[in-house]
């Protein structure tokens, strides 16, 4: 098992913070442009965990898929406000509440 | 990595070449042709299959089946997983033509937008690494929202892709969180290194978080409960053919890297995550078929009867067999079938948007179309695993191995579970030929009907004689199952 030094130990606090506050986010707001920037934190999050982690044991594939992620996660904000511009022009409003046409 | 890898990728490649291709002809001039459209992707999936085919064969041992630094797997359960994607985007395919016949949308894009998930979906079966496992699923899942509000000036299919979205992408991100925990801890992205640093590791908080947050995020993608509430509400909003592909296509590709990264990348830690995951496949059996009775959308109720069978499949995985792998794939092939062919059904009763969705719309369905009254107690008794049909096998297989591994009391709860939806099921025949029908109209499009012919050409020839299949399976089984049999539990 490997043993994690204090200051990989403090890049995890900080990931794992950041992460609690983006699914916090998620779940409580009602705007769909914040829920949005909740998800980005969550993705982000990850990547500091991952490149924490990188340096930590000092292998590359970990940065890689931080590139990765964040290719990635260019192209999901792309989708996700086409998304919310679609909802918008239907409904003239952003909020997560008004959508409700579908009972569940 | 050698650059003759390459020529292993020449399915992926020609897939997205197409995909490229169907956005720019209608640039070109061509969109008055939309029938075009639906030909040009038939056989774009056509060449694809066959370059599938031509490439695994020139694949003999082992060593050889990962290429690109054991990142992407050409062996025996990625060409089974990857025909039957191919088979079933096919389906969707001939099932939409009729859809888009009056519709304001475009095709192009439509068909395009399959493609790209179809490629995704390729990956994700190869995928033996993180890295490309993750890209892959991206890559079909990003492409999955967008059809699922293809229909952009319906606010159902909009709502539908706004809850995908946000649920699918925090899905992801806790995926990749719990993927991370692993890398800190193994040292590595690539499955087999995972598995090999596990074999030296005794249970730790870290890696145990880690292991959850990815089961997590993928019993999300397969629709388990209690990672289910999104399924019906976007199965229901979607345009029906893009249902269709959610349900089977979507769900068999994430059931693919559920099997590939469990048997290959953490079955060191068998005894740890197979108690998590066996209560996830009791809740969503319970749950989905007891819902699924209350419902009388004939899309909510194929939602959550689906929720169950990501129950039944997870019975596969969890006892980490080669026979629970056996189960896993011959039942994926046994419920795509049986599923498209239900959709295609409804489909057949749809004559715009979003009518003829209730259970009513079925009554006297015998009397205006036997085929199809016929073929839907096949699908539906299929779905229920009764013997004339292919779905007993799949079913046999899956509660067999749960048993042989020691999760008898969950083959006692998929058992009465199969009985309860056998009650769902039923009110959809008793309303085909027990009550008077409406004159409604029935689409008598020549491909629907081709597909649920095909549809039920499988469900019934692998119901009498399943050997084909189950030779198949036994090889594709053995790829991923067979270390996993060997060293069972090792490093405990």
């Amino acid at each position: 098992m490997i043993e994690v030094a204090p200051s990989t130990a403090a890049y995890l606090m900080l990931s794992a913070t950041l992460f609690s506050i983006g699914l916090v986010g998620v779940v409580i707001r009602r705007n769909m442009i914040t829920v949005l920037m909740s998800i980005e934190l969550m993705l982000n999050a990850v990547n500091i965990n991952l490149i924490a982690f990188s340096h930590r044991l000092s292998s590359l594939e970990g940065q890689i898929f931080v590139i990765f992620i964040i290719a990635i996660a260019a192209g999901e904000a792309a989708v996700g406000l086409a998304i919310i511009i679609q909802l918008y022009r239907l409904k003239s409003s952003v909020n997560v509440d008004e959508a409700k046409v579908l009972n569940g | 990595m050698t650059s003759g890898d390459i020529v292993f990728l020449v399915p992926e490649i020609i897939l997205t070449i197409g995909a490229c291709a169907l956005l720019v002809f209608p640039v070109l001039g061509k969109r008055a042709a939309a029938q075009s459209a639906k030909w040009m992707m038939i056989g774009l999936l056509a060449i694809t299959a066959i370059a599938v085919i031509v490439s695994s064969h020139t694949v003999t041992d082992f060593a050889q089946s990962r290429l690109f630094a054991t990142m992407f797997a050409v062996d025996s359960f990625s060409v089974f997983f990857k025909l039957i994607f191919i088979a079933a985007v096919a389906m969707v395919t001939l099932m939409s033509e009729d859809y888009f016949r009056d519709s304001r949308y475009s095709p192009w894009e439509y068909y395009s937008l399959l493609a790209f998930a179809l490629c995704g979906m390729l990956f994700m079966a190869s995928g033996i690494h993180l890295i490309s496992i993750y890209v892959g699923l991206e890559l079909m899942s990003l492409s999955s929202y967008i059809l699922a509000g293809y229909y952009k000036s319906e606010q159902k299919s909009t709502e539908a892709a706004m809850k995908y979205f946000v649920l699918g992408t925090v899905s992801s991100a806790i995926l990749l969180y719990g993927m991370s925990l692993i890398y800190g801890v193994c040292g590595s992205l690539n499955l087999i290194a995972i598995d090999r640093a596990m074999s030296t590791l005794i249970t730790n908080d870290a890696l145990m978080l880690g292991i959850l947050l990815l089961a997590a995020g993928l019993c999300f993608k397969i629709a388990a409960a209690p990672f289910h509430v999104w399924t019906p509400d976007v199965y229901e909003g979607a345009p029906t053919p893009i249902t269709a592909f959610l349900s089977t296509a979507s769900k068999a590709a994430a059931i693919a890297i559920f099997a590939r990264i469990f048997y290959v990348g953490l079955q060191h830690f068998q005894l740890d995550w197979s108690f998590v995951l066996a209560t996830v496949a009791a809740l969503s059996m319970i749950v989905g078929n007891l819902a699924a009775i209350t419902q009388d959308n004939i899309k909510r109720m194929l939602a959550y009867s689906s929720i169950g069978h990501a129950g039944y499949l997870l019975l596969g995985i969890i006892s980490m067999s080669e026979m629970g792998m056996r189960g896993v794939l011959v039942y994926t092939v046994v419920y795509l079938a049986a599923t498209l062919g239900i959709w295609a059904a409804v489909l057949m009763l749809q004559q715009h948007e979003y009518a003829g969705e209730q259970v009513e719309d079925f009554q006297g369905l015998h009397t205006r179309s036997p085929f199809w009254a016929f073929a839907m107690v096949m699908f539906l008794l299929s779905l229920g695993g009764i013997p004339p049909t292919a779905g007993f096998i799949g079913k046999y297989y899956l509660f067999a191995a749960a048993i042989q591994s020691g999760f008898g009391w969950l083959a006692i709860i998929a058992v009465l579970m199969s009985a309860v939806s056998m009650f769902y099921y039923l009110r959809i025949v008793v309303a085909m030929y027990l009550r008077e029908g409406k004159d409604a109209q029935v689409s008598t499009a020549g491909s629907l009907r081709f597909v649920g012919a095909a549809c039920l050409a499988i469900t019934l020839f692998f119901g009498i004689l399943p050997t084909p299949l189950i030779r198949q399976v036994e090889t594709s089984a053995r790829w991923v199952a067979a270390r996993a049999v060997a060293v069972p539990n090792a490093g405990r």
